[in-house]
């Protein structure tokens, strides 16, 4: 497969604190990464450098055979690397419906092209398919600062989609969503990716998530990638089961034959 | 026609109405309309930057840089009022494209206070040069139209007329705009600058643009006073007390339509005249009062009671 994003000895130091050490990845078109960690292993940090959020310290990321250090997110946005945030970024006081709208506006018109109308029907429509794909129709109206918060979620994930990226990098995107919507919020979001035949990055907690969506697996520790492996490999690597995930969820796993029957929060 | 555009049939009909009152309107009546329309022109600039979540303190700089440029144009010869209102506007418009490179990196009252700090240094420029009368400034000739030179009464009419046809192109120029793509980023960008530049746009960029929209309007409200009142000076021009009635008149109008900051700043001059002409030693007390009404009563300003009027209208009956 045509690998896409290649990242190489990359760092980030803030002071005294190394924040990512050494990090080396190599993404390949269409592939379900999930990046795991506990709290401060660098994983949002990652995602940040990446998206051109944070300038690494040192390192190198390419994209699509282009050096892309350094540059701002929404130049590499356009270059085709999109993402969602743990906190939905959205405009809060605006509808869905017009959250999209000014999205789509902004991906599709430039130059001279912005001075045309925000609003076209033809806009609308493609408005409201993209609202249909992330099941958020019933919401259209809804001004987004009222939104339940895994369907402000979904509407962070659908505004980052609208740009059809190459890759979404999405941050945590089943935080703060009850045991009883993850999953049926993941179907949503994976069903309209893997249509749009996204490669997706997504950092999360949840280990059922986890095994549930993805291929393969970025385990992260301390700054650094401690696993790089598929998914299964990854879930009973040592240093994995120690630093990461924990001994519990083995033991309930292993009770569960390896089963997603358990809902536990890691 | 697949539909009209509110707002600009609005414009229309009150161009219009003007138009033909400007034959029958007595002579004060027509300077408090030019004053209005110039220091409206200023708070439509104001609008444009406040809808995307920034208040500048400062833009008596773009109306007397507008109001001096065309003031010194006419001690060089040049006295046609297409040229130096064009000329006005066109200066205005090219200092903000400058200074935005740096105020566009600024949010909240460091944006705020940094317009004011450049009016000053405008202000402190103009009265140290006597070249330009100093603290007195100059008088400003009476304007030709088109190589045609009005006389008596005809040149307040003429101007009252020219101003108004800017003012109006000027006026549903800005709202169409609004409608744009660009024109709608002035919400996305006060509500989420983050996102947008994660969807693909550079927020800075977005506000620079608005920036030089504002100071391109100020120009204009700039150098149309000039004319109207045939004289610039610095203390009415460029003093931080004239950014100050600006904000005024925008939290007075509010940012609802366009068309609102007129209508804002003729409610000012009448107040500022009455208050003057009748209780001259608490003028300030007056127009301040006016003001916290206003905020207290209508906090989204005059244009809000239009839309109260709408939602009362559509509500249904008891």
């Amino acid at each position: 497969m045509t690998v896409v994003l290649e990242v190489r000895d990359l760092q980030e130091i803030f002071g005294a604190v190394v924040a990512a050490k050494d990090i080396n990845v190599t993404v390949s078109e269409h592939e379900i990464i999930g990046i795991i960690g506990a709290n401060g292993a660098g994983k949002t940090t990652f995602v940040n450098m990446v998206t051109g959020y944070l300038k690494p310290t040192s390192g190198h990321i390419e994209f699509a055979g282009r050096n892309i250090m350094g540059l701002p997110p929404r130049t590499i946005t356009n270059l085709g690397i999109s993402r969602s945030f743990q906190v939905p970024q959205v405009f809060a006081s605006e509808t869905v419906f017009d959250n999209l709208m000014m999205a789509y506006a902004i991906t599709e018109e430039s130059r001279l092209g912005l001075l045309s109308p925000l609003y076209n029907d033809e806009r609308a429509a493609r408005v409201d398919s993209h609202l249909a794909r992330y099941q958020v129709a019933e919401y259209r109206n809804a001004t987004a600062s009222t939104l339940p918060q895994g369907i402000r979620k979904l509407l962070d994930i659908a505004m980052a989609a609208v740009s059809n990226p190459s890759i979404l990098m999405l941050d945590e995107p089943t935080s703060g969503i009850s045991v009883e919507e993850k999953f049926g919020l993941m179907d949503i979001i994976m069903e309209a990716l893997r249509q749009d035949r996204t490669t997706v990055l997504f950092i999360e907690h949840d280990m059922e998530i986890v095994e549930r969506y993805v291929s393969r697996v970025l385990a992260f520790y301390q700054g650094e990638i401690i696993c790089d492996a598929p998914v299964a490999e990854a879930l009973v690597d040592p240093g994995v089961r120690e630093f990461v995930i924990g001994e519990e969820y083995h033991r309930t796993r292993a009770a569960n034959g390896n089963g997603i029957e358990n809902r536990g929060q890691l | 026609m697949r539909y009209l555009d509110k707002t600009v049939v609005g414009l229309s009909i009150a161009f219009l109405v003007l138009l033909f009152a400007d034959f029958f309107m007595a002579e004060w009546m027509r300077f408090i309309g030019l004053q209005s329309l110039a220091r409206g022109a200023v708070a439509l600039g104001l609008l444009v930057l406040w809808r995307t979540g920034l208040v500048s303190f400062g833009h008596a700089l773009y109306f007397g840089f507008g109001a001096y440029a065309a003031a010194m144009l006419t001690l060089i010869g040049f006295h046609d009022a297409f040229f130096l209102v064009f000329a006005g506007t066109l200066a205005a418009g090219m200092l903000a494209f400058l200074l935005g490179f740096l105020l566009r990196r600024y949010r909240a009252i460091f944006f705020a206070l940094l317009n004011m700090a450049f009016s000053m240094i405008l202000y402190g420029v103009i009265v140290k040069t006597e070249a330009l009368g100093s603290t007195d400034g100059f008088s400003v000739l009476t304007p030709t139209f088109l190589g045609y030179a009005t006389k008596g009464e005809a040149v307040q009419t003429t101007l009252f007329i020219f101003t108004l046809v800017f003012t109006y192109i000027v006026t549903v120029g800005v709202h169409l705009y609004l409608k744009t793509t660009l024109g709608g980023m002035s919400m996305a960008v006060r509500e989420n600058e983050i996102r947008v530049e994660y969807i693909g746009y550079s927020a800075e960029k977005v506000i620079h643009v608005k920036y030089v929209f504002s100071g391109l309007v100020a120009g204009f409200g700039g150098a149309i006073m000039a004319l109207a009142i045939g004289q610039v000076d610095p203390d009415s021009m460029a003093n931080w007390t004239v950014s100050g009635e600006f904000v005024f008149i925008t939290i007075l109008s509010g940012i609802g339509n366009v068309g609102a900051t007129y209508i804002g700043a003729l409610v000012f001059e009448l107040i500022r005249t009455y208050a003057f002409e009748y209780a001259p030693q608490f003028w300030q007390f007056i127009l301040g009062g006016s003001l916290l009404t206003i905020i207290m009563f209508l906090p989204d300003g005059i244009w809000s009671v239009f839309g109260r009027l709408r939602k009362s209208e559509k509500a249904p009956n008891q």
